[in-house]
């Protein structure tokens, strides 16, 4: 199957690692990603915060792009794809005309992981696995921008998304039952207030950990650098001993199915899955 | 937060413009959308909180939490420099030089504490200072970026 990619900034640059798990993860299932040609950032957080025309007027560009292209975009970033959702019902309601875009909503925005867990792959991945990952005990993690709010984002399981769990079991992982699977992490002011993210962070770990998980699973790099590179630090804060190595379910994805790069991806993680990963019979 | 997300709907609803362009609140909200996703009245309170974060620039207000609203400028300023997308070592490089208390920050150790955390993703090619390829549309998307500045001033 063909469709769209709009990767966003941060998957040419501290993503590296999940854009090459999303290549790989997208041959084996066959799933041809046709990166848009001359996409621009989505304005992020910072346009959306402090300058409201520009916040639509970004995306917007890129809606076009896609639209042109003719196919269904999919995108990988949670704040990217909210950004193509927010520009999407604007451009298709009242603000839509002084936005100087032509988009008519010919074409589908999905979120990465929607898009690879459609029954039609959920059963591709189970007919796949050569090395099911048994034993693995994980909460998957959405985090805030895929779901919410619904009006935007279209999630009809805003407050108890399932997909990441269906597929970790198609998997052979063991995903467990938690209340904080679309908690925020705070990611947005990890830059400017990391003290705000180290108490945000360390509930998520704590209550990880009270549901029996040996790691967290996410289809966010947002979420992902921040879950894992102050791991440390809020060890040291909290005088705790945390270690909940954070996945990409596409990483997991390669893991399963045997994809010789799996090791490579995980080498750029700052919470070291291998350790974890070697106790229950793989090696690299 | 200074003002609970309720107070400041309630405070916006009556007028007192000071108290919430003036709060924290607007600008540590985390933009998480719960409020707006679970609010019984359906107000949008995430998007009242970005409302409120332009006005209180455009209307010359001093943000009680300089941090933020220097990594959402300095986000942008960045966007516009490289020409459509966002480069991280920039971002990071450019929001520190503009910190104005960054010999404090570097006597209190957070500013190494900082730079360790960065040479871990340098070594792991995570954070390389290479700047992404100009855009054909840069100009476009340089000009959009611009007109956004001159409504601020």
């Amino acid at each position: 199957m063909k469709v769209s990619y709009y990767p966003g900034c941060s998957l040419e640059g501290t993503a590296i690692d999940y854009a090459a798990s999303i290549s790989a993860a997208a041959e084996l299932l066959d799933v041809q990603l046709e990166e848009l040609e001359d996409w621009n950032c989505c304005g992020a957080t910072a346009a959306h915060s402090i300058n409201h025309r520009l916040s639509l007027e970004l995306p917007a560009r890129n809606l076009a792009l896609a639209e042109a292209a003719g196919l269904d975009v999919v995108v990988p970033c949670a704040l990217c794809f909210n950004r193509l959702k927010v520009a999407e019902k604007a451009l298709l309601g009242p603000e839509g005309k002084g936005l100087g875009v032509d988009f008519r909503g010919g074409i589908k925005i999905w979120d990465l992981l929607d898009y690879l867990t459609q029954e039609s792959y959920l059963r591709a991945v189970a007919a796949k696995v050569m090395r099911p990952l048994t034993g693995l005990k994980a909460v998957a993690y959405y985090g805030c921008m895929v779901a919410r709010p619904p009006f935007i984002t279209d999630k009809k399981d805003a407050e108890n998304p399932q997909n990441m769990e269906r597929l970790l079991g198609a998997l052979g992982a063991e995903p467990l039952d938690w209340s904080f699977k679309t908690d925020c992490c705070g990611a947005g002011l990890a830059v400017s207030r990391p003290d705000i993210i180290d108490t945000l962070v360390a509930r998520l770990y704590e209550r990880a950990l009270r549901a029996g998980a040996a790691c967290l699973v996410v289809s966010c790099q947002m979420c992902q650098a921040n879950l894992d590179l102050p791991q440390q630090r809020i060890a040291k804060k909290t005088g705790k001993d945390y270690y909940l190595p954070i996945f990409y379910f596409t990483e997991l994805l390669g893991l399963a199915l045997g994809h010789p790069g799996v090791g490579e991806w995980l080498d750029k993680h700052l919470v070291d899955p291998k350790p974890l990963l070697k106790k229950l019979g793989f090696s690299f | 937060m200074d003002l609970l997300p309720d107070q400041v709907i309630r405070l916006a609803l009556l007028g007192q413009d000071d108290k919430v362009m003036g709060s924290r609140t607007i600008w540590v909200c985390s933009s998480c959308e719960t409020c707006t996703t679970r609010c019984p009245n359906n107000i949008d309170i995430a998007g009242v909180m970005d409302w409120l974060k332009e006005a209180a620039l455009r209307r010359g207000y001093v943000s009680p939490q300089p941090e933020v609203t220097r990594f959402h400028q300095t986000f942008l300023q960045t966007v516009k420099l490289t020409g459509g997308r966002l480069s991280e070592p920039l971002l990071l490089g450019l929001y520190q030089l503009k910190n104005p208390n960054i010999l404090a920050k570097l006597k209190s150790g957070a500013l190494t504490e900082e730079l360790r955390l960065a040479w871990a993703l340098a070594r792991r090619g995570r954070l390389v200072p290479r700047l992404p390829r100009p855009l054909k549309a840069a100009k476009k998307i340089k000009a959009l970026l611009s007109e956004a500045g001159k409504e601020k001033s």
